[in-house]
């Protein structure tokens, strides 16, 4: 089966171009490159980085939105694992948080197992999936012009929003995070809600 | 005491307020109906329908990260769905509360749903999940109470099995 056309944008400067305008948002990862990706622009302690829970991170910053309205959520994950969670656009499309946009960096590849092509090689499309359920606003971007634009849905515009990026197949250095995940929690915790280290 | 005129679900949903459950995950049971009719009438909660129950233990680790507690019901055929998300529970020591609905055990009709509602318990015990399990009418309130003590309290992940007994039989002659 023929693939579409290949993306050409590079991950780590996408990433790095979008959290550059991220201000005080929340960033919630997905396991993999977009945990490194978001790691090689640089760490900080509203980051919280998913190493695990594949299909998991959209429902996370799903449950952190509705906890915290008056705070921009961002889930950055990658194609294999949001198609494994496709579910959880519909959960999302029946709580409609204005606060909460996913970013998919799809480089159409399991990248973590060997650069396996996933299901938006063969062209399904992850932006009409988020559109059909119930994001308010949702794209795919090929092109450095495009991402400028959509910086604005991203962190602004009232969402849900989901952005999918098109980029380049190709492996990066791993850049590790923190992997600790009880130290992971604590620090979220005690950065947005002046948490104890309690549980 | 337990006042003896609201059913289990009332004092259950009764509990879950005193405990400061916020978000109410779950994909639905029927034996959950009449809590989850409760939860929809307080505008103080928010009501999250799940496709699939592993979303809610991901909802509701973003719910604590964000500090609101949650709890997540779902039927036993659910607990099969749940198994590799609890990994991040797990990891984080996030605090649980699930609350499971029994098929598959007592007076079951239905054979598909034996297999998931008989390996319920080791299923989440090989997670290090703690099961608790109320066979009675009397016994859910006062086991939903010390399950939430030990999710938020003690962070750990906590089921309550509520008997198939109590929920009643499928009545397949309606």
């Amino acid at each position: 089966m023929a693939g579409r056309s290949e993306g050409t944008l590079d991950r780590r400067e996408v990433v790095a171009h979008i959290l550059k305008a991220r201000g005080t948002s929340l960033l919630v990862t997905g396991l993999g490159a977009p945990t490194w990706d978001a790691a090689a622009a640089g760490d900080n302690p509203n980051n919280f980085y998913l190493w695990g829970g594949m299909g998991g991170a959209v429902s996370v910053g799903l449950g952190l939105a509705l906890a915290q309205p008056d705070r921009r959520v961002l889930v950055l994950t990658g194609d294999g694992e949001m198609l494994m969670g496709l579910g959880s656009l519909a959960t999302v499309g029946i709580q409609k948080p204005k606060n909460l946009a996913v970013c998919v960096i799809d480089n159409q590849r399991y990248g973590e197992t060997g650069m396996q092509e996933t299901a938006t090689f063969f062209g399904v499309d992850l932006s009409a999936i988020a559109q059909g359920a119930g994001f308010l606003n949702a794209l795919t971007i090929r092109d450095q012009d495009d991402l400028a634009l959509a910086i604005r849905d991203i962190f602004v515009t009232p969402g849900p929003v989901f952005v999918a990026v098109k980029v380049k197949p190709m492996d990066y250095p791993m850049v590790l995070p923190e992997k600790d995940g009880l130290e992971l929690k604590h620090r979220f915790r005690a950065q947005i809600l002046g948490a104890r280290k309690e549980i | 005491m337990i006042d003896t005129n609201i059913t289990w679900s009332g004092h259950v949903f009764n509990i879950l307020r005193e405990a400061g459950v916020k978000q109410i995950a779950y994909v639905p049971d029927a034996g959950h109906t009449d809590l989850i009719n409760l939860s929809i009438k307080d505008n103080d909660l928010i009501q999250v329908p799940l496709t699939t129950e592993e979303e809610g233990v991901a909802v509701l680790a973003g719910a604590w990260l964000g500090g609101q507690k949650g709890v997540l019901l779902m039927q036993s055929s659910g607990v099969g769905n749940v198994i590799n998300m609890l990994s991040v529970a797990d990891e984080c020591r996030f605090p649980l509360l699930m609350i499971v609905t029994m098929r598959g055990e007592w007076g079951e009709f239905n054979p598909w749903q034996v297999p998931m509602g008989q390996a319920t318990e080791k299923v989440l015990e090989a997670m290090k999940v703690i099961v608790l399990r109320a066979y009675t009418p009397f016994d859910v309130a006062e086991t939903v109470q010390a399950a939430a003590k030990l999710a938020f309290g003690a962070g750990r992940k906590v089921a309550v099995l509520i008997s198939q007994k109590i929920i009643g039989q499928k009545d397949w002659q309606k």
